[in-house]
């Protein structure tokens, strides 16, 4: 240290503080996995342990009686990606299957289908799932009926000649075109992460000098509580903003989920993000003292309404009113909507920078009240 | 003398939710250049007091100033000048000793060309120089003690505030820092020095005797000493009998106090009795009774109103095993970690009915050995038995022999005291009839009654060791091992356990215990000195005290003892260890 320039004794006090909070972080073993190692195993969870999407339904296909529409709607079914096919000529061969589980649906082509489909008749297929599983019985409905409309499209097409002017009805999804549940849920899952990374970050620290009984010798020192809110504020935000390329380098690589925005405007409205995940973790260290307490109240604040009021698992537009309001004041719910954007569809200024708005409204809030809450004394 | 260095004027504190106040009514001065004791016994108030006086706690009514700062109005100017060391010293463990003196150095602002030469001068001065890179958590409690002093050193402090500084630090570490305190208020510092342990208080210019949050003495501690001119006394030549004369002696009306001091039996007598016939104290058998220069330890357990008369109510005698075997045995017991031989070859045999110690400094293997023997650390080579039975090859049958309390008092602090003790019933292996007659049984021999059915967290100290204690011997084991039982615990508290071990040493209970405190030291009939992880002595206190009497030291104290034997068997460690 120069004799010349000795900072002020703020400035020099916040940096003792960022660097001894440095060299703890580089020689405990615990925030390497906190940063590195837990960012990645969630991912990695999320991302290939969740999904929304299904292949290889199995669908036992009875063909009561064969006819060469009958053959060619069965091969359809097939060579579908989608669905794992057996045959048989009576239902009552897969009855029992359903019910054990060991089939997600039937498929009956009736008897007098080629003929009902020559009148223009309805045709006669008959699906039969499992109304205990309502949420596969769903989507084997759903997809069998697509994989019949397309069908019909085809042979449609075949027989231009027959069948003019038939209109059809062609959705369109923008962003996620193959409408890959990924690619939603791994900027979701990185909200989260992020939100359970930042907040644990601040409250352990914190609650871990509070155990150790260092804080009693901090405060018989002229270190502010400001100084002491931005010594742990700083050494951590850089933490998290490690994690966060943990994230996005997995989810680029890992996932192949494209990058449509800018890396400026990810870290950017990441930074903002992260400020009021350390925030929270800082209010909660105001009250917690023990680092148990510490992350039971990280999980229970931070994560779980996170979890459930993002938007990212369950629709929030589909909520009651008041699980609506709640969710309004869920940070992660923003973070969700702007990293969505950011991923998939790109820098959108209208998005992300309300939202951006918000969060730095709530992490200026949650820091008035952490300096509020937080006490110069022991009592 | 000059001016006072803190004056305290009707001070009160009040906790949320407590109904006594913590501090009541206090006003006193402190000096510079001077130590001033605060004793007192657990939950007295001496940690709020000093918490007061450094700023950290509000006053709820009254002031302090400190150097003229108000506490309250400017803690900032008040943090300047004084220098603090709470309890656990107040390090980080993941840092260096020199990491640690940087950060409150930046923080305190000794920066600029004034950190060299202090670093240098603390260095030197704690005798660290050579650990400036070690991490502070792995230096043993003096160098941490030491550490946590040079932290507080850092500013040259007017005002030095010690909260027990020498809990769970050995008696060479203590006598150093007390070296460095004295070096201090030579430079006219002022010094408060919070303890349990009264002998320090005679170290003191001043002392501040605090119970339950009121001052019952300030002044000279030798000026209160001298009040107990001619009531104490020594008893001795009750040989094996001694522990029943000072049971008895205890329940004597006129008796204050009695503690054991190896052979002899101090006993001190109330303010207005005589001292009472040797043939009263020990009928058929010749003693002495001898009048002994007073401590200021007796005059503050005559201060307190004397100890409690409580005493263990058991009857009959545990169950011996049958084939001679000695009741606990180390054989040539040895541990290493990685290429560190923490136990070295240490042999001793316990007799029944014996009180052993393991005495060593901190850091020389006395823990290591005592979970050897406990069967929680498995030996590199060697053996341990209970009652001849191997804690490795028949670890479940030994265990079953003895009793084991640990320092921390392994009790569930939300369940209640009745549901603490069917909880180690059922862990012993008692149920249905035998562990509600065992349940009851101790209930009624520890006095627990009065508080079985609240919740064993919030007790006073003196009664969750005596939970703790009795937790220990619900399936009456014949060995009891006890590990620093009485570290940090006042006067009253640690007589009253004692009372209660001697009376399971009277039924035939063999016990081995490990400490740091040489007043424990002395109820042991034979202590084993552990050092650099070797047995260097095992002997009688007496014995021991003996064998180093020099005409220059005609009567040592145990402790002399123990800092003397450990000196002569490694000067270098005894250095470094300081």
């Amino acid at each position: 240290m120069s004799a010349h320039v000795t900072p002020p004794g703020s400035l020099r006090r916040i940096a003792a503080l960022i660097r001894k909070e440095t060299l703890q972080v580089a020689r405990d073993r615990s925030s390497f996995v906190v940063v590195f190692v837990l960012p990645a195993l969630l991912l990695l969870l999320f991302g290939f342990g969740i999904s929304f999407d299904v292949s290889h339904l199995k669908i036992g296909l009875v063909i009561e009686e064969a006819s060469p529409d009958a053959s060619d709607f069965a091969a359809a079914l097939t060579n579908s990606r989608y669905f794992d096919v057996e045959r048989a000529t009576d239902r009552r061969a897969f009855i029992d299957k359903l019910s054990a589980g060991q089939l997600n649906g039937i498929v009956v082509i009736a008897g007098d289908f080629a003929e009902r489909l020559a009148r223009g008749d309805t045709a006669g297929i008959q699906i039969i799932t499992d109304g205990s599983d309502p949420n596969t019985a769903g989507l084997t409905t759903g997809y069998v009926n697509g994989a019949w409309q397309v069908w019909q499209q085809q042979r449609a097409r075949g027989q231009t000649a027959t069948m003019p002017g038939q209109i059809t009805v062609e959705s369109r999804f923008w962003f996620n075109p193959e409408l890959e549940s990924r690619r939603f849920l791994i900027p979701g899952s990185i909200s989260l992460i992020m939100m359970m990374i930042g907040s644990l970050l601040t409250a352990l620290v914190v609650s871990r000098e509070w155990e150790r009984g260092t804080m009693e010798a901090l405060l018989a020192t002229p270190v502010g509580i400001f100084e002491f809110i931005i010594g742990k504020l700083v050494p951590n935000f850089v933490l998290g903003l490690m994690a966060m390329g943990v994230c996005v380098a997995a989810s680029l690589f890992v996932f192949d989920i494209p990058l449509r925005g800018s890396l400026v405007a990810l870290i950017g409205f990441t930074a903002v993000f992260l400020t009021v995940a350390l925030a929270i973790g800082l209010l909660i260290s105001t009250v917690a003292r023990t680092q148990f307490l510490a992350s039971q109240l990280a999980m229970l604040v931070a994560f779980l309404p996170g979890v459930y009021l993002s938007g990212f698992l369950f629709e929030v537009a589909s909520m009651p009113a008041v699980l609506r309001a709640v969710a309004t004041i869920i940070p992660a719910g923003y973070y969700v909507r702007g990293l969505n954007t950011i991923f998939l569809a790109g820098d959108i200024a209208s998005v992300l920078v309300p939202s951006a708005a918000v969060l730095a409204l709530m992490s200026t809030l949650l820091f008035v009240l952490t300096a509020l809450n937080t006490r110069q004394r022991l009592d | 003398m000059s001016a006072p260095l803190v004056e305290i004027s009707g001070l009160q504190k009040r906790f949320d939710g407590g109904t006594e106040p913590a501090i009541a009514r206090l006003s006193t001065v402190i000096q510079p250049g001077q130590v001033t004791g605060l004793v007192g016994p657990d939950g007295a108030g001496k940690t709020t007091l000093m918490r007061l006086i450094a700023g950290l706690l509000a006053p709820s009514e009254g002031s302090i100033t400190v150097c003229g700062f108000d506490t309250l109005d400017n803690p900032a100017a008040v943090h300047d000048v004084i220098g603090y060391m709470p309890q656990r010293f107040g390090l980080y463990e993941d840092l260096t000793v020199l990491e640690n003196l940087v950060l409150y150095a930046d923080l305190k602002g000794v920066v600029g060309p004034a950190r060299a030469p202090t670093f240098e001068r603390l260095l030197a001065f704690t005798d660290l120089a050579r650990f400036t890179d070690r991490l502070a958590g792995k230096l043993s409690g003096g160098m941490k003690q030491k550490l946590g002093l040079a932290c507080a050193m850092l500013k040259s402090p007017r005002l030095l505030l010690l909260d027990e500084p020498s809990v769970g630090v050995d008696p060479i570490s203590r006598r150093e820092l007390w070296r460095m305190v004295y070096q201090l208020i030579g430079e006219g510092v002022g010094v408060v020095w919070s303890t349990a342990y009264l002998d320090e208080a005679e170290n003191c210019a001043d002392v501040i005797v605090l119970n339950e949050g009121k001052v019952l003495y300030s002044g000279d501690p030798h000026a209160l000493t001298a009040t107990m001119a001619g009531r104490v006394f020594h008893v001795r030549g009750a040989g094996p009998e001694r522990r029943d004369l000072l049971a008895r002696a205890i329940k004597r009306p006129e008796i204050v106090d009695g503690v054991m001091q190896g052979e002899a039996v101090r006993l001190v007598v109330a303010e207005t009795a005589s001292v009472p016939e040797a043939a009263e104290l020990a009928p058929g058998r010749t003693v002495s009774v001898a009048p002994i220069p007073p401590r200021f330890e007796d005059a503050f357990v005559a201060l307190l109103g004397g100890q409690s008369k409580r005493t263990l109510s058991l009857d009959g005698h545990v169950s011996d095993n049958h084939d001679g075997a000695p009741p606990v045995e180390a054989k040539a017991l040895t541990r290493r970690f990685g290429d560190f031989t923490a136990a070295d070859q240490i042999s001793f045999e316990i007799r029944r009915g014996e009180i052993f110690g393991l005495l060593g400094p901190n850091g020389a293997g006395k823990s290591t050995t005592f979970k050897m023997m406990c069967g929680l650390l498995r030996p590199t080579s060697g053996a341990a038995r209970v009652d001849g039975l191997d804690l490795y090859s028949a670890p479940a049958a030994a265990r079953a022999r003895l009793g084991y309390m640990a320092q921390k008092f392994s009790l569930y602090g939300d369940l209640s005291v009745r549901q603490n003790l069917e909880f180690f019933a059922g862990a012993y292996g008692l149920w249905g009839a035998k562990k509600r007659a065992a349940v009851e049984r101790v209930i009624a021999a520890f006095d627990l009654d009065a508080h079985v059915n609240d919740n064993a967290g919030g007790l006073p100290l003196g009664f969750k060791q005596r939970l703790a204690l009795a937790a220990a011997v619900m399936h009456e084991p014949p060995v009891l091992f006890l590990d620093e039982p009485t570290s940090g615990v006042d006067p009253l508290t640690r007589r009253e356990f004692w009372s209660f071990i001697n009376a399971m040493v009277g039924r035939g209970v063999t016990v081995m215990v490990t400490t740091h405190f040489m007043d424990e030291a002395e109820y042991c009939d034979r202590v084993a000195l552990i050092s650099r992880g070797k047995c260097i002595a095992i002997d009688a206190p007496e014995a021991l005290q003996a064998s180093i009497r020099t005409e220059a030291l005609p009567n040592p104290t145990l402790e002399d003892a123990f800092v003397a034997l450990i000196e002569a068997q490694d000067p270098e460690t005894a250095k470094a260890a300081a």
